[in-house]
């Protein structure tokens, strides 16, 4: 085991994790929230075709691979005239795909407030909209902490994905280190480990997180 | 009469094939209370539903003095379930109360986002209709934090606080533990008296007895029998009514 090369290399990984993976996971999960809670309103919609809509967007992205996806966009879209940047392109994908995955807890976590909750809210007097957002949707917030807070730690772990459009996120980080040193073994282990740590730090985050809404619900 | 409140003709309900209303009449005057009896599955939860829009007839007529007059053979509109709404205010068996808010957030919800009162002026009326059910010092209390009584009382001053012409109960009593059941009985009872206009499903006998100007006995998606509780409770003139009574009453025959 080289020490010395774990040791000088692991801060460039970490700075990777911290200036890459983090900030992407971070801005394509919001972007990728307020897409899923679009598509689940389209999903509970009782509009045929809308419904359909939600319906399509869920089954095209939870089918195909993320690294497909990805691929489309950085690679496919040139050849229809549209270049992306490596950054951007990766925010779409994951973005994109956060939207599937997350809109199908938004969409559980929707059905499990109770429909008394509805009817209370109408009976105050509310419109379906304004009983949604005031009634509705912080509860199933509520709910849905935990499946999304697992939804973000996959996300992080996905990023490394960019690594192929050459997004300098952590994995990239040790990539570039190993293809000089030729040290695979050690470089790709000591990936796993900051991944490992972020993801422990997030499922820690998640725990405090889960801890403090139990107070309400 | 002029102090007619509410005017329903014919009210019909069908889910799917199975009809659960089949043309029921009511008339309710201000400051009236009318007590709805019957056995499980007689329709008169779907009644009371039906009279501030949370299910919507398949055929018959509502009137209601001051706000729309709506005729389900043909379909209803948003703007007509809203101004239908406005009239009244519900309290649920299951007391429905917004669990991610406190006391007074429930209470003061529904005039300050709907009605638009001011802030001030709602949370000030909030407070008196609060220490009126004895729970003034639950203010900032969660639902979850209270007894059932107490859930039920709040879900009352929820409904109070909308200042609706009308209050309808769904057996406001009947998820709750015997020991509770008695201090939302009063809280009703001096409603009553108070001259709110209330339509209420129980199977509290007593309290329709003791509190009702009008009992309907509702049976099988009809009005089999209806008259002033003293008769009704006395003097019933259907066997059907008779029967259910004396169950109510004497559960282990």
């Amino acid at each position: 085991m080289n020490w010395e090369l774990f040791a000088s290399s692991f801060w460039p990984i970490v700075l990777g994790g911290l200036k890459g993976t983090i900030p992407l996971a971070l801005v394509s999960f919001a972007i990728g929230l307020v897409l899923a809670l679009g598509v689940a309103l389209l999903r509970l919609s009782k509009n045929p075709l809308l419904a359909w809509l939600g319906r399509a967007y869920v089954s095209v992205i939870r089918g195909t691979p993320l690294l497909v996806q990805l691929f489309v966009i950085f690679y496919g879209l040139p050849s229809l005239g549209v270049t992306i940047d490596p950054w951007p392109s990766a925010v779409v994908a994951f973005s994109l795909n956060v939207g599937g995955y997350a809109a199908e807890v938004i969409r559980a976590a929707i059905l499990s407030v109770p429909q008394g909750q509805w009817e209370a809210a109408y009976t105050v007097g509310m419109s379906r909209t304004r009983a949604l957002r005031r009634i509705v949707l912080p509860q199933a917030a509520r709910v849905s902490v935990p499946p999304l807070s697992n939804t973000f730690i996959s996300l992080v772990k996905d990023t490394s994905l960019a690594s192929l459009i050459l997004v300098a996120e952590a994995f990239r980080q040790a990539q570039v280190i190993a293809s000089a040193t030729f040290d695979y073994m050690l470089l790709y282990l000591e990936a796993a480990l900051v991944y490992w740590l972020f993801c422990t730090v997030l499922s820690f985050a998640q725990t405090r997180l889960e801890r403090r809404l139990e107070r309400y619900v | 009469m002029s102090d007619t409140l509410l005017t329903a003709r014919g009210i019909r309900k069908a889910f799917g094939d199975h009809e659960v209303l089949r043309g029921v009449d009511l008339d309710v005057r201000r400051g009236q209370v009318v007590a709805l009896i019957g056995p499980s599955g007689s329709g008169k939860t779907t009644m009371l539903r039906s009279l501030n829009g949370l299910e919507t007839p398949s055929a018959g007529t509502l009137e209601v003095s001051g706000g729309p007059a709506l005729d389900f053979s043909r379909p209803v509109t948003q703007r007509e379930r809203h101004a239908l709404r406005d009239r009244s205010a519900m309290v649920f068996q299951q007391h429905n109360l917004f669990p991610h808010m406190t006391v007074l957030q429930n209470v003061m919800e529904g005039p300050v986002q709907v009605r638009r009162v001011p802030r001030a002026q709602a949370q000030q009326r909030a407070l008196e209709l609060l220490d009126r059910v004895g729970l003034a010092d639950k203010r900032d209390a969660y639902p979850r934090q209270l007894s059932g009584g107490q859930q039920q009382r709040v879900g009352i001053v929820r409904a109070l606080a909308l200042s609706p012409d009308l209050l309808l109960f769904d057996e406001p009593t009947s998820a709750l533990d015997p020991e509770l059941v008695g201090e939302v009985l009063t809280v009703m009872k001096e409603l009553a008296e108070e001259g709110w206009t209330m339509v209420v499903v129980t199977h509290e006998l007593s309290f329709a007895r003791a509190v009702a100007d009008e009992v309907l006995f509702l049976d099988g998606g009809v009005v089999l029998e209806r008259g002033a509780p003293a008769q009704i409770f006395s003097a019933p003139r259907e066997e059907r009514t008779r029967q259910f009574l004396h169950r109510l009453l004497n559960p282990l025959d």
